[in-house]
């Protein structure tokens, strides 16, 4: 095994069992993700990207949902075979997660000081004395200003990106060694998405952390992601480093989604494209491509076979794809 | 939001630094102080909730246990006079310390028969909602069973039941009839139902917050995440519900008490005293007047208090 793999995805499935049938959510997930890097997952609402997440964390609501196989190795251990208890250790120790929306993540009747405080209580056993100081250190460098003062107040009487910024405090209180940011600056406005990326970036360097970045917004992939993933309907369909993808896109989803994207460096007279029709049904099981039905280059085989993730170019480039889309020849 | 951006600059207050422009925002407690204060009847009812207390264990030092329970056979049904001023019984005791002395017991019984309430009732609701499934199931079964069975005839029935067995207790260098334990066990072994059902559905909205999954990704434990972060976010309801109880639980204790199967004698409650006053409705006014005005108002103010409770801890409520 790769020493500075610490986190290993193979064939993840996820299910949620419903009313109406069966979701298949996650359909064969893997990746990888050595210490220290940033990877981007994108995709569009409800591809699967947040539950991906949440299944590796053990945070899947069991029943409805079930995880139909697959392995998560975190330095070699199995996270989705661990109990709960075993669990409690690796969240907000190693691995933590701070989520979309700040309004909605902190407890409401809890002050900050005691939400930040409780990852240190939980995980680092230390005194009331130690965790106030650590606390304010945390505020601090968050860049919250009079950050004493602030421990004691409640999450209503903080901003939005101070919420934010206080959720960051929190999921760093116990320097992890894997951050997944999911979507943390879609519910921000734009100038206090910029200084969020910015903080979770230089946390970054400091604590050799590696970042997992959940998003839809391909602008920020660009600024902070080593290598990127695309997903599709529970699939991964494409992962390149971020250069790579951008000027060589080697799936027609990745295609479609970058065709789809104003961009400076483009001229503006041209329109941007959309992508016809909509992404599946995740009730029906998948068979074949999941992304046939938009596909411009669709042919019989894609109806029927789901195309393996193969390396398509050098730099581990690889693409789910029955067609080379470089020269339009089927593999 | 915590910035007031809405609001215009005043002229003349440019001099001021920005935290003394900004008044400083309200806690919850301070918010729900603001506007129970305008709640008059609540306000009212805690004033006379507080009198009755006074009342009743303020009197212990004016006259002594052993002067409420003196029967004296010489001054039967005496009406108030300045010697008795609420008259006495039908065995010649004083009633004015026998009402002082049982409503200490009533009191007693309401407390802590609310708290057996609450240690069922939050237990069994929490874990009924925050776990689901089978356990839900098997515990809201149980909820319901004893639900449909009247909880009137429950109490008079398991009164009966475990009346005689019980001793007398020694407690704080007195002596309470040990029926008084059996009417409190009683009582919130009967009436914890509503209050897990409340719990429960609490518990069911609360912890699908996103809140609570990211407590949970921070490594909290099921057990704070239940009583860390779930039971303070359901903690209004359950506030005004335990109030409420308490009134309940004293109109219970006087019912059975009324009824003959209640506290026994010479241990005093407002209950007891009525116990037999029926015969003498017209003739000794003064045997249930008393004990049945400080019912009355208890249970009254007692039900003010968690009126005003239930708007000024009621988060949806945004008058000030």
């Amino acid at each position: 095994m790769d020493p500075k793999r610490i986190l290993e995805i193979n064939n993840l499935r996820t299910r949620f069992h419903i009313a109406e049938g069966t979701v298949y959510a996650v359909n064969g997930v893997s990746f990888a993700l050595n210490a220290g890097e940033t990877i981007a997952v994108v995709g569009e609402s409800g591809c699967g990207k947040t539950v991906t997440m949440l299944s590796i964390l053990g945070l899947i609501p069991i029943p409805p949902g079930e995880i139909a196989s697959g392995e998560a190795l975190y330095n070699g251990h199995d996270l989705l075979k661990m109990t709960e208890s075993e669990m409690e250790q690796i969240r907000g120790k190693d691995i933590a997660m701070i989520f979309q929306d700040p309004m909605t993540a902190l407890n409401p009747v809890l002050s900050i000081g005691r939400q930040i405080g409780e990852t240190l209580r939980v995980h680092l056993a230390m005194d009331k004395q130690a965790i106030r100081q650590r606390s304010i250190e945390l505020l601090e460098q968050v860049g919250i200003p009079d950050p004493a003062h602030r421990l004691s107040e409640y999450p209503h009487q903080f901003s939005g990106g101070q919420r934010q910024r206080a959720m960051i405090a929190m999921s760093l209180a116990c320097l992890p060694s894997i951050l997944i940011a999911d979507e943390p600056t879609t519910a921000l406005d734009v100038t206090i998405q910029a200084q969020i990326v910015e903080l979770i970036q230089q946390f970054r360097e400091k604590m050799d952390m590696a970042v997992i970045w959940i998003t839809h917004d391909l602008g920020v992939v660009a600024d902070m992601a080593e290598r990127v993933l695309v997903m599709y309907a529970g699939f991964i369909v494409e992962e390149a480093l971020v250069d790579d993808l951008y000027e060589d896109p080697r799936h027609p989803y990745t295609q479609a989604l970058l065709a789809a994207l104003p961009r400076v460096d483009r001229r503006r007279d041209r329109r941007l494209l959309s992508i016809p029709g909509a992404p599946p049904n995740l009730l029906v099981e998948p068979k074949g491509c999941p992304f046939a039905a938009r596909c411009e280059l669709v042919f019989d085989r894609c109806r029927a076979e789901m195309p393996p993730l193969i390396q398509v170019a050098p730099n581990h480039h690889q693409a789910a794809c029955w067609i080379d889309v470089t020269t339009g020849r089927k593999r | 939001m915590a910035e007031s951006t809405l609001e215009q600059p005043k002229p003349g207050i440019a001099s001021l630094t920005p935290d003394e422009l900004e008044t400083p925002p309200l806690s919850l407690g301070q918010l729900t102080w603001r506007r129970f204060r305008r709640h008059r009847m609540a306000i009212f009812g805690s004033v006379v909730l507080f009198l009755i207390v006074i009342y009743a264990f303020g009197g212990m030092l004016v006259f002594s246990e052993a002067y409420s329970n003196r029967t004296e056979t010489g001054a039967r049904l005496q009406a108030p006079s300045r010697e008795h001023p609420f008259g006495t019984d039908t065995i010649g005791r004083d009633i004015l310390a026998r009402t002082i002395y049982g409503g200490q017991i009533s009191i007693l019984i309401g407390l802590t028969a609310m708290l057996v309430e609450l240690l069922l009732g939050v237990t069994i609701g929490a874990m009924a909602g925050y776990f689901g499934g089978r356990l839900d199931s098997v515990l809201m079964r149980t909820t319901e069973a004893v639900l449909v069975i009247p909880q009137i005839f429950l109490l008079l029935v398991m009164a009966r039941y475990f009346a005689q067995s019980i001793p007398n207790i020694e407690f704080l260098g007195r002596t309470f009839s040990g029926s008084v334990l059996v009417i409190i066990f009683v009582i919130g072994i009967t009436s914890w139902p509503y209050l897990a059902r409340i719990v429960r559905s609490q518990f069911l909205s609360v912890k699908e917050n996103d809140f609570i999954l990211a407590a949970r990704a921070t490594g909290t434990s099921t057990r704070d995440i239940i009583f860390r972060h779930i039971l303070p976010n359901s903690i209004a309801p359950i506030i005004v519900s335990a109030t409420l109880s308490v009134a309940a639980a004293i109109t219970l204790e006087a019912y059975i008490s009324f009824l003959g199967l209640g506290v026994r004698p010479p241990t005093a409650t407002w209950g007891n005293m009525l116990e037999g006053a029926y015969n003498y409705v017209e003739s000794a006014w003064w045997l249930w007047f008393f004990p049945g005005l400080l019912i009355a108002l208890i249970v009254l103010s007692i039900n003010f208090l968690g009126d005003g409770l239930r708007d000024a801890l009621d988060p949806h409520s945004r008058a000030i």
